[in-house]
């Protein structure tokens, strides 16, 4: 851009593409702001007026706050340390020369097309229902009772679903950042005798730091609205009420828009925790 | 103690013979040199000596033990890559400590052969560096260090100034030759280059598609090179090659003339041509000489002060006593 002319003409040809962020970012948060200070009750007598911090003293002070928290985290922890643990198994695996490579890894990738609503209902119905499931015939053919998944072992059911979905993403980024590892480094350990297990600690493992790092900033924001998977599977009954299914809760069930919305606010409070949380733990792996 | 012994060594990669069946000996101490061009499997016998290739045949000994199916790591070999395939996370000091960690060694005895690697090296101040912050030439030299701290039984390199320039590359040739004379250890050492390979190696083993076309000190192969390949390959410039009347007026197929080995002059000699392109170096001009109706360039070295232009007639005296007589199947004929 050296010419002032040039400098002109990019920030126009810029311009409606920001716009469009900017209103599809701003006008979402301003209105959720705006709710948040009112009392606004659609089928209980609409808007009523401001009502200064009413909205947010009643959300936090609600017994369903914390846990829900708490739920978020579970998931979010629990999915990242699912997927980046096989992710990395994984994508040593399929590093290997094998045959029919090409379609096994599609086939690997192949779950991260399916959408969440699918995905969570074919678990629901194919795999965990405890009357026709797949699982429930593996326990009866081992003589045991089926697990109600769904009910008993609700959060571990969850977290399985989700973790299957972003599987796949974690070990695409991890493979490649396998695949640009100089063998020779590898050839120059096993010289300097160290066995497998070492090379792949020693060298495998910081060589893949930095896209470790990617893979759990970028899980992290999507892991925190997690709604879809709970919403066909448990309804946030039995311990998986998240604060997203919450803030649903409140708004849809509950009628009650501007609860929901200081609770929009408190969910952006807490993805900001979590991200200065995490730049702070991994993102100094990024800047090397 | 790093005597190496290569009895019927042969190596394939699936169809393809990269190396038909080989002997070759390396003396302890020896200091030898792979040469040969690109892609004729110098670094596939190098990997195969150190054990990161398995052969397809034929017995590998070090020391007189059989070595062929011991792992990488226990041949007492260390390698320093053209890459240098450093570790991109670890400091210069834990580079060097990497192998000493592996083999379990004392915390003090580590520190102690790390130092003394890093002293030999000029690398003191660099140790606590990441190798992304070093120079080419630091990385190499850090390389180089892994290498040494181990105390190898030989010294296997493969191309290791290739990535350097010019100037730094004769600057570590000599470090290289230095740290043998000091270490006294075999070294094995793979180049493309010539011209490291006639400086720096006691034995020059040269290699074409995987076959030893030569075996023999640097002075050997430049005085009797064995063949046409050779001769061509050994010595900068290359040789002249004359066929024809010229050549059988000699006794042979084609005969060879070193361009160190002609004289050029304005009015004397046997062979006449024509001036094309003089490369000037200074302490040596060069000149490319055409129409001598016996090649289609004669290249003749003179001195730095003799000065002809192109397109100048001039003519040549070949000294008889250098000349390099090859039968019809470009075998040297004695
Ligand atoms: N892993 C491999 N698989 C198949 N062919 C190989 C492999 N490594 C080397 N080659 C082939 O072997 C030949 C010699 O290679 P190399 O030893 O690397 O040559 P150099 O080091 O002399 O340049 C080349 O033709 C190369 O293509
Ligand atoms: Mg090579």
């Amino acid at each position: 851009m050296a010419t002032r002319h040039s400098r002109s003409a990019a920030r126009l040809m810029m311009a409606p593409a920001v716009i469009l962020l900017l209103g599809w970012m701003l006008v979402p948060l301003t209105m959720t702001l705006w709710f948040s200070f009112r009392e606004f009750l659609p089928l209980r007598g609409g808007d009523m007026g401001w009502v200064g911090f009413d909205n947010y003293a009643r959300f936090v002070t609600s017994s369903a706050f914390w846990p829900s928290i708490q739920t978020t985290l579970l998931i979010v922890g629990g999915v990242l340390l699912i997927t980046v643990v096989l992710g990395v198994l994984l994508a040593l695996l399929l590093d290997q020369p094998m045959w029919g490579q090409g379609v096994v890894r599609i086939l690997v990738i192949a779950p991260f097309f399916v959408m969440p609503t699918v995905s969570a209902l074919v678990w629901k119905n194919m795999f965990m229902d405890p009357v026709n499931g797949l699982f429930a015939h593996l326990w009866k053919a081992f003589g045991a009772t089926p697990v109600e998944w769904l009910s008993q072992a609700s959060m571990f059911s969850i977290i399985l679903i989700v973790a299957w979905q972003w599987l796949p993403f974690a070990t695409l980024i991890l493979l490649t950042a396998i695949q640009s590892l100089d063998s020779e480094q590898l050839e120059a350990a096993e010289m300097d005798g160290a066995p497998a297990l070492k090379r792949f600690w020693f060298i495998i493992l910081p060589h893949l730091g930095r896209a470790i790092t990617v893979v759990i900033l970028i899980q992290t924001i999507f892991l925190l609205s997690v709604f879809a998977e709970i919403f066909v599977t448990t309804q946030g009954s039995f311990g998986t009420r998240t604060l997203t299914y919450l803030i649903f809760q409140r708004v849809l069930e509950s009628q009650n828009v501007g609860l929901g919305s200081a609770g929009g606010v408190y969910a952006i409070i807490l993805a900001n925790i979590v991200a200065i949380f995490l730049m702070r733990i991994v993102g100094k792996n990024l800047d090397r | 103690m790093g005597k190496i012994t290569l009895e019927q060594v042969s190596k394939s990669f699936g169809e393809v013979r990269v190396i038909p069946p080989l002997d070759l000996t390396i003396e302890d101490g020896e200091f030898a040199v792979f040469v040969g061009p690109s892609g004729c499997g110098k670094s596939t016998l190098l990997r195969l000596i150190a054990g990161l290739e398995d052969v397809t045949g034929g017995t590998i000994r070090i020391d007189g033990k059989d070595a062929t199916e011991v792992p990488p790591a226990k041949r007492g070999l260390a390698m320093v890559f053209q890459s240098y395939a450093l570790y991109p996370h670890m400091t210069v000091r834990k580079n060097i400590a990497f192998p000493l960690r592996m083999a379990k060694l004392p915390q003090a005895e580590i520190d102690r052969r790390v130092a003394g690697a890093a002293q030999v090296l000029n690398l003191t101040d660099y140790l606590d560096r990441r190798p992304g912050q070093l120079s080419g030439g630091q990385r190499q030299r850090v390389a180089i260090g892994r290498a040494i701290v181990r105390e190898p039984a030989a010294f296997l390199f493969d191309e290791p100034l290739s990535n350097l320039d010019a100037a730094l590359r004769v600057g570590m040739r000599l470090e290289i030759s230095e740290l043998h004379k000091r270490l006294k250890t075999t070294m094995i050492y793979v180049t493309h280059d010539q011209v490291e390979a006639m400086t720096m190696a006691d034995k020059i083993v040269v290699l074409r598609a995987g076959h030893i076309e030569q075996v023999g000190s640097p002075l050997d192969l430049y005085r009797s090179p064995r063949n046409l390949f050779v001769a061509g390959f050994i010595g900068s410039p290359r040789m002249n090659f004359i066929e024809g009347p010229e050549a059988a007026r000699h006794g042979a197929r084609t005969i060879g003339i070193r361009p160190e080995h002609i004289a050029v002059s304005a009015d004397e000699g046997p062979w006449s041509g024509v001036v094309g392109v003089s490369e000037h170096l200074g302490s040596d001009t060069f000149f490319h000489i055409h129409d001598t109706g016996l090649a289609e360039t004669i290249t003749v070295r003179a001195g730095g002060e003799v000065g002809f232009n192109h397109g100048d007639r001039v003519r040549l005296t070949p000294r008889e006593d250098q000349v390099h007589r090859f039968d019809e199947k470009g075998l040297r004929i004695a």
